[in-house]
């Protein structure tokens, strides 16, 4: 479809976000992936999301690896700063960006190829870091674009369209995630939007590593009977623990929901998280019966959503290296070089 | 027996020591106290991969007349290793001096009769005076200390005072470290023949050059670089670079109100996580570096070739060393040449600086902060093992503070404003160079996807092969421009016109210089000329064209640097010949002397010292 330009034009009445945006100016190019892929749906949910907020969109810097997943920006946040880096590598150039410019918002996006094989360490340090930034699993247990190898998400036993069956076991790295300290962890579907789109804007106002694996089925090879991340198993087996409702400070709450079932979380911005829980025993920020429940599940065969994990006041990387609030970045000489009378102390000291 | 050595201000001590054994501070105040007596010295330390427990070596050249490359064998053997006490007997110049430990004996066989050897029962002397097990251990190097001091004429004065800079704020320990130095001084004096042969003499040798290895001092290059941002994987002999790094930033780069840092230091879980982060920064405008030795390059060569084709600024120090693996990794080499020359895969060819001492890994390690902002590319400043770890006697550093950060062709908001034409990877100017934005600049303008290859001049996603051809031909032309703004390379004239020439660079510096003095003694002249910079500038072609025959001296197997000159300057290979060192231990006049002297056999140069490698 790349041939069609995408028409700038738009209804002049489509409704505009606090910044006079309307969702269109949020959009990217039109997208190269397979028709009916998952990873088309995720990148409209962060579009939604982003438009809903009314973030600026050149305050937004998106990084990805390589894959069919690591494409997608190109697809969202036309407006926005996009670096296409090497296989597996997304986490340390985020890292490094991050650190130049703490003022803006990162999106990492990456694969299950990207993240739990060729970059499985820089997954992890970057999450045990606490890099302020969204990153988002787009999770298919396949190679989609070098053709249908399995990947390290891929279930034991799970089947590949060819038939074969994978014998080794899988990585899951929302449990990865949550033991290497990440303070905001989701697993969504990309089939489910109502429940994505919230997570993400929850994501997005969390002040440190946020992380969302999100299950997004590749059409072309892994939507097959036998595979376990496919449209159908995933709805068959979906478990959402909670639905999420972003609110920022200024809406009011009118809805009313029976005593015990909703949790609100308060964040450093303002926002609100409510959550209606649909496991009345889940709690969000009990991060070791969270592990728990989830290996639990995981070993009964179900795929659990929802917002997992949370901690109310995360701590991120800048906190931890304790850096100045002007980004590094615009740090001038008087700010940064000591001068010719510091040096000549320094030389004076070595004779 | 020959007779002894005799000599004022230029001779060779080594101290042989087992590592972890407090040796170390002893002997490097051992060459600084003769330093404060105005006498240049060298110190090298050779060490094993290992903590506690094999042997290391401290080599000082004491040499009024300023040669501070490494000389070659020793004329005063501190023996206090009996594991490589065969070795380093064997090591000893004819006519020269052994000081070793006398209190268990040791038959005649183990012995040299062409040496002067000098017995002291030090660790009787240390087990009499004390009885903590560490403080035997430790005293008994300050002891020998001053045992020299006797043996060597040396003034006392000088060692003191530094015992009381070295021990300031811990002023307890001040009185003890003096009486142990007495101890072993007035022990020589009342029972050894002093001084020996070979004696320090006060000189005003020394100036107001400074002592530093080049590791703090490029740190510190980094520092004035306005470097923000630094993501290293410990790795010998670079880790010390990062650690000075943090050092400094925690003296000069913390705000005074907000006592906030103004830097960043990632310890990395790899090299690759370490280039990502600088590519990250840099891409985001920040000045960022690594610090690496060559396993670290292989392993960020994909990386590198990114930020070549994605024109991304980063530094890179590579403290070069053998390799690969443990053990050779300890000695010193300038082998990553053409790993860094040509570093990544694709057509890449990357901005190399080679800096001769730490002065100028403080000049070249700020200023290739803004070369790689100018030139939007990684920037390699390629140290050694042996200025890098080495302290080594240098100019003062020096800055002028009307000098301001050069940051490169970017596009700022009033650009962007004023409608100013925002091609990413457009050669506006002619010189290759792009302009680029750092993100979140303007609302609506400036903003791009960054790739590696398939993009156009306005970086729109191609794989046109015309575009692709477009733009590496335009990286050739920025390749161009970098030969002008690399430093210079350093000419010098031999006495008399000659069709000889030499080319070296780096840690050769100081061995180059004296061996040129020494050949020249025997009518032997060369120009040489000093590459400080790759792509080479036109005047180190214009200086092989010169020449009938040009030496290149370098240390490493595969004549790495005449490799580049070939390749790059389309050079007759039989115009260049190699003059090769590449055992780990740094480079020796007499090494060079010996060499250069066996290719010119037309020359009458018989009295020459043989070559210590």
């Amino acid at each position: 479809m790349t041939y069609l330009a995408k028409p700038k034009l738009h209804h002049p009445q489509l409704p505009a976000n606090a910044l006079g945006f309307t969702r269109r100016d949020y959009e990217g190019a039109v997208s190269t992936l397979c028709a009916g892929c998952g990873h088309d749906s995720i990148s409209a949910a962060i579009i939604q999301a982003c438009f809903e907020l009314a973030l600026p969109p050149h305050r937004i810097a998106k990084l990805s690896g390589i894959g069919c997943s690591s494409k997608t920006p190109t697809y969202f946040l036309g407006a926005s700063h996009g670096f296409n880096s090497v296989h597996g590598r997304m986490p340390s150039v985020l890292t490094g960006a991050n650190l130049a410019n703490r003022d803006l918002l990162y999106f990492g996006v990456s694969g299950d190829g990207d993240s739990a094989s060729i970059g499985l360490g820089q997954f992890a340090h970057s999450i045990r870091r606490g890099v302020n930034m969204v990153y988002i699993v787009e999770n298919n247990g396949v190679y989609g674009l070098t053709k249908g190898q399995f990947s390290a998400t891929a279930d034991k036993g799970s089947k590949s369209k060819r038939g074969a069956v994978n014998a080794d076991a899988s990585i899951d790295m929302v449990a990865m995630a949550l033991q290497l300290g990440a303070s905001f962890v989701a697993r969504s579907f990309s089939g489910d939007k109502e429940q994505l789109v919230p997570l993400i804007k929850a994501a997005i106002t969390h002040n440190g590593a946020a992380f969302i694996d999100c299950i997004s089925p590749c059409v072309a090879f892994n939507n097959h009977p036998g595979s376990t991340k496919s449209f159908d198993y995933v709805r068959a087996h979906n478990e959402a623990v909670n639905r999420l409702d972003f609110i920022t400070g200024r809406e009011e709450i009118t809805a009313a929901y029976a005593p015990g079932t909703v949790e609100t979380v308060v964040q450093h911005d303002g926002s609100v998280l409510r959550l209606r829980k649909l496991h009345a025993d889940y709690d969000p920020h009990n991060k070791i019966a969270a592990m728990t429940y989830l290996q639990e599940r995981d070993a009964a065969g179900e795929v659990v959503t929802g917002l997992l994990y949370v901690d109310a006041e995360p701590e991120d990387l800048h906190h931890h290296l304790h850096t100045v609030e002007k980004p590094l970045n615009t740090l001038e000489e008087r700010e940064l070089i000591p001068g010719a009378a510091a040096l000549e102390k320094f030389n004076a000291a070595l004779r | 027996m020959p007779k002894p050595i005799t000599s004022v201000n230029d001779f060779v001590v080594k101290f042989a020591n087992v590592n972890g054994s407090g040796s170390a501070s002893a002997n490097t105040m051992f060459a600084k106290s003769i330093l404060r007596m105005g006498v240049p010295v060298a110190s090298r330390n050779i060490f094993p991969s290992n903590i506690q427990g094999l042997p290391t070596w401290y080599e000082v050249r004491i040499s009024e007349a300023g040669h501070i490359g490494r000389r070659g064998g020793v004329d005063l053997m501190v023996a206090m290793n009996p594991q490589t006490w065969d070795k380093d007997i064997a090591e000893i110049e004819p006519g020269g001096y052994l000081f070793y430990d006398s209190t268990k004996p040791l038959p005649k066989s183990k012995f040299r009769d062409d040496i002067s050897v000098v017995g002291m029962p030090l660790t009787e002397i240390c087990n009499a005076e004390y009885t903590d097990p560490r403080q035997r251990q430790l005293f008994k190097n300050i002891i020998y200390i001053g045992a020299l001091s006797a043996l060597l004429d040396m003034d006392v004065a000088a060692i003191e005072r530094l015992i009381g800079e070295q021990f300031k704020g811990k002023d307890k320990l001040i009185q003890p470290n003096v009486h142990a130095l007495h101890l072993g001084r007035d022990y020589a004096l009342k029972n050894l023949k002093c001084p020996l042969g070979i004696t320090v003499r006060t000189a005003t040798a020394v100036g107001n050059r400074i002592f530093i290895d080049g590791n703090s001092a490029a740190a510190l290059g980094a520092v004035y670089g306005g470097a923000t941002v630094a993501a290293w994987y410990p790795i010998t002999p670079s880790s010390s670079l990062a650690e000075a790094f943090q050092r400094h930033c925690g003296r000069y780069r913390i705000d005074p109100d907000t006592k906030k840092a103004r830097y960043a230091i990632i310890q990395a879980e790899d090299e690759l996580a370490s280039i990502g982060i600088v590519i990250g920064a840099g891409w985001n405008g920040a000045r960022a570096f690594t610090s690496t030795s060559g396993p670290g390059i292989s392993l960020m060569q994909e990386f590198l070739g990114l930020a070549y084709f994605a024109e991304i600024p980063a530094v890179l120090f590579d403290v070069q060393r053998g390799g690969p693996s443990t053990g050779m990794p300890t000695r010193t080499q300038q082998s990553d040449l053409i790993s860094c020359a040509y570093a990544s895969h694709g057509d890449t060819k990357h901005v190399l600086l080679f800096p001769e001492d730490p002065r100028e890994c403080f000049e070249m390690g700020a200023q290739a902060f803004d070369l790689a902002d100018r030139l939007q590319t990684p920037i390699f400043v390629m140290l050694d093992l042996d200025i890098g770890m080495n302290e080594w006697l240098c100019e003062p550093l020096a800055w002028d503070d009307s000098r301001k950060m050069d940051r490169g062709k970017v596009m700022n908001f009033a650009d962007l404003e004023a409608g100013k034409d925002f091609g990413r990877y457009l050669d506006v100017d002619g010189d290759g160079v792009p302009y680029r934005t750092y993100p979140g600049t303007h609302p609506t303008r400036g903003a791009y996807f960054t790739r590696g290859t398939t993009k156009d001049r306005y970086a729109k996603y191609t794989e046109e092969g015309p575009a692709y051809v477009d733009n590496m031909k335009r990286l050739l032309k920025k390749f161009e421009t970098a030969k002008k703004l690399v430093p210079a390379p350093v000419r010098r004239n031999a006495k008399q016109a000659t069709r000889y020439g030499a080319i070296y660079f780096g840690s050769t510096t100081p061995a180059m210089r004296e061996a040129l003095e020494e050949l020249e003694e025997h009518n032997i002249h060369l120009n040489t000329l000093r590459v400080r910079g790759f792509p080479f500038a036109d005047e180190v072609l214009r200086f092989i064209a010169e020449h009938d025959k040009v030496f290149v001296v370098e240390q490493n197997r595969d004549a790495q640097l005449r490799a580049l000159l070939i390749n790059e300057g389309n050079i007759d290979p039989a115009r260049l010949i190699s003059v090769l060192h590449y055992d780990g231990t740094p480079i020796t006049a007499r090494f060079i002397i010996s060499d250069i002297a066996h290719r010119l056999p037309s020359v009458a140069i018989t009295p020459l010292r043989k070559a210590v490698p």
